[in-house]
């Protein structure tokens, strides 16, 4: 069932930097750029340093739901959450309680920008960074 | 709008205006040159027509920089390189240089397609773009670092975007006007060759910090997914790439020293006896730490050594630090330099990037420094320390002297190589062509025509040493004519790359009806044809604008060493030499006198309407 799996990050000491899982992520909707992409990838104090992936890790509790609003962020089965827009105001209460920064904003929409683990982003990791497994959840 | 390449992203059309001077920036919409000329060199061209005086000093106020992207970035991988272009403190005439790192992805994303920059300002500045927005903030703390690693620490923690900008700096070569500084980009990639870091410091622009995130509207987004699907494959698959990836540039080292090509100790010999010391295999087996990659590039060609020192004063204390290697660097401060030593030479390249030096026109400049020393031309009360092949101790002092110029010689040597030669009376071997010190490739005629005829003077412009490399499996050498023609054409297409802006790296993945393919998703229909041409047309415009800039053809000056030293292909004939170039200057003429390419379009256009 492809709801039971989740996005995991094998080893940022493979990451090269490359940018091509989130220009990948946001590849998912009718545009480029990267304006809609839930990962992300920064240096680690300059790139002599390397890198970190930056995206949800799937929560089995997460606490962006617990602290949105209207109940827009509803956890999802094998982690992480589902984001229903209708009801999000955009107030920015989940992007606050992630503790590993992995809720990007959309700021021509005014949403939050979640990975919902898809795992498309993993067939454009030249280096094997990232890789989507079964959860046991 | 045009009708054959209308650009949908009306971000790309916006070209940011800033005033060092009255500090104030403006947006204007050039939206119509990005229909003409797709982006980066195309365009570049054309904004510095616009607003620089043709008789500007490249470094006073009224030098202009240009900093541009094009239609593909951001888009489609390996598209990853952004154009500078302004008026060389080195050579007097058109300046532009390129680099990758994150920059052409941060311009873009920040939602503008080129940045034009203008005047200077009274105290040093940094310039933090973003959000729509220009901050000028003070760097006055800033200016006089000793280290181009440090600016980009102290940017880094005070500025947003982490991930998606870049931090473009120059280092203290740049703050004292060294004509052949270089701008730094994310540590390890540069603005390298023909002086922009003088031209920021003679503006007193630190750096400039850019970056942000948006969406490119795509017409037909499965279209584009499909092609993108295509390009990333042979991006990765191909084994160009591979070879970039692996070993990286310095894959070269072993290659050229095995055809006698590389250019060792000012070249006085074409193969260096400790080449297996500086090459990509070896740095790659014994001191690679990571390989990094520019943005949206999967190749990953940026290869970084680490350097580990043990502190003298105290047991098990030490030092690890980390510096990329590039064919280049390896070339010009090792072979050139005779130095053999492989941390001796990562010592000297991290020497080179502290300070914001272009790596190719110090090692040169330091290459004929020797040569004129060891011939008796200078003396010690000129290099004050005593320059000998392989003492790259020595060669680390001579960087910072190049730096600090503390006497009259370094203070020539900082106006480049040919400068000083021509003070010493030491022309004959003076590696430099159109002003600009030779990249590290000896490798027949073409190697050097194509360096002194490239619009500037980069063995990137139309790749003779690529195209000399091949012939060496072919019985005959072409004539001077074939060879001429063949450089041009290749730099015409050249010019559709660069204002893609797509990484030269990538021209074997990014062939003309790749191109076109590309384009398609976006809404541009252009045929091969109307691409090719389109080279010929911005390789032409910007030849005018040389000859406007002072351009002349006495200034082609071949150095007497390149007949001296056999190459691959032998003893390079003058005659030969000079045959060519007689034939480029006919040809150059013809193409920037119009008619002949007029009438091309036409043929083309009815050759379409069949």
């Amino acid at each position: 069932m492809a709801s039971t799996k989740r996005l995991v990050v094998v080893d940022p000491d493979l990451c090269v930097g490359c940018m091509s899982c989130m220009f990948a992520c946001a590849r998912r909707f009718p545009e480029g750029g990267l304006a809609k992409s839930a990962i992300h990838v920064r240096s680690v104090g300059g790139f002599e340093r390397g890198f970190t992936v930056v995206v949800c890790r799937a929560c089995p509790d997460p606490p962006c739901a617990k602290v949105c609003p209207t109940g827009a962020l509803v956890p999802r089965k094998g982690g992480g959450v589902i984001l229903n827009p209708n009801k999000c105001i955009g107030c920015g209460f989940c992007r606050e309680a992630c503790p590993f920064g992995a809720i990007f904003w959309d700021y021509d929409e005014n949403k939050p920008v979640i990975c919902v683990h898809c795992g498309y982003c993993v067939d454009y990791c030249p280096h094997s960074v990232l890789a989507l497994e079964e959860t046991k959840r | 709008m045009n009708p054959l390449m209308p650009i949908i992203d009306r971000d790309l059309g916006k070209v940011l205006y800033i005033d060092l001077t009255r500090k104030k920036y403006w947006v204007e919409d050039k939206l119509e040159l990005f229909e003409k000329y797709l982006g980066g060199t195309g365009v570049a061209t054309q904004l510095l027509k616009e607003e620089l005086p043709r008789n500007a000093d490249p470094l006073g106020p009224e030098n202009v920089i240009v900093f541009a992207v094009g239609v593909l970035s951001a888009m489609y991988p390996v598209a990853s390189k952004t154009v500078a272009m302004f008026k060389s403190p080195l050579t007097g005439n058109l300046g532009e240089s390129h680099a990758g790192g994150r920059s052409a992805i941060a311009i873009r994303m920040a939602g503008y397609g080129a940045i034009v920059i203008k005047g200077a300002s009274e105290i040093p500045v940094y310039l933090s773009i973003h959000n729509g927005k220009v901050e000028f903030k003070d760097a006055s703390a800033l200016w006089g670092v000793r280290s181009t690693y440090t600016v980009g620490r102290v940017i880094r923690e005070r500025e947003p975007w982490p991930g998606t900008r870049a931090i473009m700096r120059i280092g203290r070569a740049g703050e004292n006007l060294v004509r052949y500084a270089a701008v730094v980009t994310e540590t390890y990639r540069h603005f390298g060759r023909l002086g922009l870091g003088a031209v920021m410091g003679s503006k007193k622009l630190k750096a400039i910090v850019v970056g942000g995130k948006r969406k490119i509207p795509v017409p037909d987004a499965r279209k584009y997914r499909e092609v993108y699907n295509e390009i990333y494959d042979a991006a990765v698959k191909s084994p160009a790439m591979k070879k970039y990836h692996d070993i990286g540039t310095p894959v070269n080292v072993l290659v050229l020293n095995t055809i006698g090509a590389l250019p060792t100790r000012n070249l006085t010999s074409n193969r260096f006896e400790n080449a297996a010391n500086i090459s990509g295999e070896h740095l790659a087996e014994t001191r690679l730490a990571r390989r990094v990659a520019c943005s949206h590039c999967p190749v990953a060609c940026i290869h970084i050594a680490a350097i580990r020192e043990e502190y003298p004063h105290e047991k098990y204390f030490y030092t690890t630090r980390y510096v990329s290697y590039d064919y280049e660097p390896t070339y010009a401060l090792g072979s050139m330099l005779g130095v053999g030593d492989t941390d001796g030479l990562l010592r000297l390249i991290e020497e080179v990037e502290i300070q914001g030096l272009d790596a190719m026109s110090t090692g040169v400049a330091l290459a004929w420094t020797t040569e004129a020393y060891i011939r008796g031309l200078i003396g010690k009360d000129e290099t004050i320390v005593e320059p000998t092949w392989g003492d790259w101790k020595t060669y680390i002092q001579m960087v910072r002297y190049i730096v600090d110029q503390p006497n009259e010689f370094y203070k020539t040597l900082a106006m480049g190589t040919e400068a000083a030669a021509k003070k010493y009376n030491g022309l004959d071997f003076a590696l430099t062509f159109g002003g600009n010190e030779m990249p590290g490739y000896h490798a027949g005629p073409a190697t050097h025509l194509g360096y002194l005829i490239g619009a500037r003077h980069s063995h990137l412009d139309n790749a003779g040493y690529s195209y000399d490399q091949k012939k060496l499996k072919e019985k005959q050498y072409p004539t001077p004519e074939k060879v001429i023609d063949d450089l041009m054409a290749e730099e015409a297409w050249r010019q559709i790359l660069s204002s893609l802006v797509v990484c030269f790296f990538a021209r074997g993945v990014y062939k003309p009806h790749v191109v076109v393919k590309a384009l398609e998703p976006m809404g541009i229909k252009l045929s091969e044809d109307q691409l090719k041409q389109l080279g010929w047309e911005i390789y032409k415009e910007k030849y005018k604008l040389k000859f406007e800039l002072g351009y002349t053809f006495d200034k082609l000056r071949l150095p007497k060493r390149i007949y001296e030293t056999l190459s691959p292909h032998g003893k390079i004939d003058p005659a030969f030499m000079e045959k060519a170039l007689s034939y480029f200057k006919k040809k150059i003429l013809e193409l920037i006198e119009e008619p002949k390419q007029e009438k091309q379009v036409e043929e083309n256009k009815a050759k379409n309407k069949k």
